[in-house]
């Protein structure tokens, strides 16, 4: 719950409701994925940093 | 105000504890875990800092996280979105990462110190979130002598900001006056030219800035390479923003820093592969992006002075790093001095997290350091331990009651051309050795340079070594210059010193170029005289003035080489058993860990 209100307040703060229907996406995408998929180890990518 | 600070997740993971505004402990994950770079929750280093600080995590008020991931992962978001349905499989790598880790630090930052305390009580405690840029800032700034300054933070990436200027001040805060914004970054430039010159992004940078003085900015292929980056790959204005071409970078969404078919079409050179050798063209063109890096910084600056008329300046970000370029933005004399924090690059994060959380929660004011930062904030070892650990190896030893004996004995043997391992109180915080966990060895043996390179270090022969001399040596080897007691600017050896060159000296290759014996300090002068140059004070690292001095005594030379104490890939060392197998399975001849000598 502290992390949906503190995503909520940051999302109001920076004045991107549009980023909202990107993390269902991304949520439903990356849960599949997750799922598929255990390991939480980084992958080189440059773009993460 | 006791605050903890956490750098984590992305590169060199570390950890700081603060008491006042004062660093009295850190430490980078990668010296405990022996990865290099550890990116992992730095939990050893948190075990350690809270320790030798002898503070329970409950009297911890604040924790400090070196950057925002909420604001990072708006930016992964909103790239991703511009650049679909173009990296798609970077997104779908990621994914794990983010869902499992990344967005939820602040509750994996309380479930592991309750894992590694017990299930103390840590909800009270504040875990507040500085950007990143603004955590660099404070690393430099709250670490200077100044009260007030000017300062520049350059890196690949933080949350949006690449590169930020503006003011901090003592007394009324830091003021940000202007940034630049991804994908429009310096450090991802200068990246862009390691990855295509087959040096590992992030770690060999400094390798590609050694690389270029083996060229010479008088080759017309030098200026031809410099004027197709400037023409095709990165437009520089005149307050030394950029905006890159993004035709030719792949970072921003994927999986390699550049398309090496549009590179190669565009410099006429294959990619070099890691293990491929190094021709004279790689040393061009790693010249080329080194100048540019300093064309760019040099009109930064120049903006910088301009907005803020500050008589001095502070410098952070991994690309603080670069030695060079740090003494060309010297040279210009447009602020009366520079202050980098030896840990420029992301591990300083934790310091700089926890330091900014304290002057912002209390108003604490600063008025600038009286001593120079002290940067030996890691752990020793006490002769218990180190006994402990000799007998464990059965190895024999020689224990010095006189600290004096020890540097003249030690001096011997670094005068006859020995391998010394010097390890010797609290490990250095940053990439550099500083005289604690040192590898030490004669500079004036035209051998030394390959010897150290390839039986003890194990790495590539065109590096250079760097050297050590006590502060009031330093006027009689090297010209006028930046005298930086944590290696982070060059400095020209002194012309008298000098052999001269041949004629053809540029010809050579690079291979030729090293071995020519270039002056009186052969191993420690690169090819274009220059040094990286770390000074020696007395007050604030006693022991490896005087071994210094007692080899000067010696020899009549108070310069010596002082490399890191690790091999190729291998963080630097920790442990008196770290010290003790790197010893042992490389070339060294000679290990000292504090007053115990031990030969092979």
């Amino acid at each position: 719950m502290e992390f949906i209100r503190e995503f909520f307040l940051f999302l109001k703060e920076r004045k991107k409701w549009w980023l909202i229907p990107l993390i269902l996406i991304f949520v439903i995408f990356g849960g599949l994925i997750f799922l598929t998929n255990g390991s939480a180890l980084a992958p080189f990518i440059y773009s993460l940093f | 105000m006791k605050v903890l600070g956490i750098s984590a997740y992305y590169h060199d993971s570390a950890a700081a504890v603060i008491m006042d505004g004062k660093v009295l402990y850190a430490a980078q994950e990668e010296r405990f875990t022996r990865i290099k770079n550890d990116a992992s929750f730095p939990e050893q280093a948190i075990k350690f800092c809270l320790l030798e600080s002898g503070f329970d995590i409950a009297e911890i008020e604040v924790i400090a996280f070196y950057d925002k991931p909420f604001l990072k992962f708006e930016r992964l978001l909103e790239t991703y979105y511009a650049f679909a349905p173009k990296g798609f499989k970077s997104f779908v790598k990621a994914m794990p990462v983010w869902l499992k880790e990344k967005l939820f630090i602040k509750q994996f930052i309380r479930k592991r110190l309750k894992q590694l305390y017990d299930n103390s009580d840590i909800s009270k405690i504040e875990i507040v979130f500085p950007e990143h840029h603004l955590s660099h800032i404070a690393s430099a700034f709250y670490t200077s002598a100044f009260s007030k300054s000017a300062f520049l933070t350059v890196d690949g990436v933080g949350e949006w900001t690449t590169t930020s200027y503006g003011m901090a001040c003592g007394e009324k805060g830091i003021e940000i006056m202007g940034e630049l914004q991804f994908p429009d970054s310096i450090g991802l430039l200068y990246s862009s030219f390691t990855y295509f010159l087959g040096f590992e992004v992030n770690k060999g940078e400094y390798k590609m800035m050694g690389l270029a003085p083996y060229s010479h900015i008088g080759s017309s292929r030098v200026q031809q390479f410099i004027d197709l980056i400037k023409e095709k790959l990165v437009d520089i204005r005149e307050d030394g923003s950029i905006k890159l071409n993004s035709a030719f970078f792949e970072f921003p969404v994927g999986l390699r820093m550049v398309d090496p078919k549009k590179w190669e079409s565009l410099f006429e050179i294959k990619k070099r592969e890691n293990d491929d050798s190094l021709e004279q063209v790689h040393a061009d063109l790693a010249l080329a992006a080194q100048k540019v890096l300093e064309e760019i910084l040099i009109r930064m600056i120049k903006h910088v002075k301009h907005q803020t008329n500050a008589e001095f300046l502070c410098l952070a970000g991994g690309v603080a790093l670069n030695c060079v370029a740090n003494s060309a933005i010297f040279d210009q004399n447009i602020f009366r001095d520079i202050h980098i924090q030896p840990a420029a690059g992301d591990a300083g994060g934790a310091i700089g997290s926890a330091l900014i959380a304290n002057y912002l929660k209390t108003g604490q004011r600063f008025k600038g350091l009286e001593q120079p930062f002290d940067n030996y904030l890691g752990p020793e070892y006490s002769n218990q331990e180190i006994e402990r650990m000799l007998r464990k190896h059965q190895c024999e030893y020689e224990y010095f009651e006189s600290s004096e004996d020890l540097y003249q004995t030690t001096a011997r043997y670094i005068s006859n051309k020995k391998v010394v391992g010097w390890f010797s109180g609290r490990t250095e915080f940053g990439p550099r050795a500083l005289g604690n966990r040192s590898i030490l060895a004669d500079a004036g043996d035209p051998e030394m340079q390959s010897k150290l390179n390839l039986k003890i270090k194990f790495r590539e022969s065109f590096r250079p070594f760097a050297p050590a001399v006590c502060e009031e040596d330093y006027s009689s080897y090297f010209e006028p210059g930046k005298q930086s007691y944590y290696m982070l600017f060059t400095n020209q050896l002194k012309q008298s010193l000098r052999n001269e060159l041949p004629d053809d000296f540029e010809t050579l290759s690079i291979e030729e170029k090293r071995n020519f014996v270039k002056s009186s300090l052969p191993a420690v002068t690169h090819t274009d005289f220059s040094a990286r140059v770390q000074v020696v004070k007395k007050t604030i690292n006693p022991r490896f003035w005087n071994l210094i001095q007692a080899y000067k005594k010696l020899t009549g030379r108070a310069v010596i080489i002082n490399t890191s104490f690790n091999v190729k890939d291998e963080p630097i060392v920790n442990t008196p058993e770290n010290a003790y197998l790197c010893f042992m399975n490389s070339g060294m001849d000679i290990l000292v860990i504090e007053n115990y000598l031990i030969k092979k």
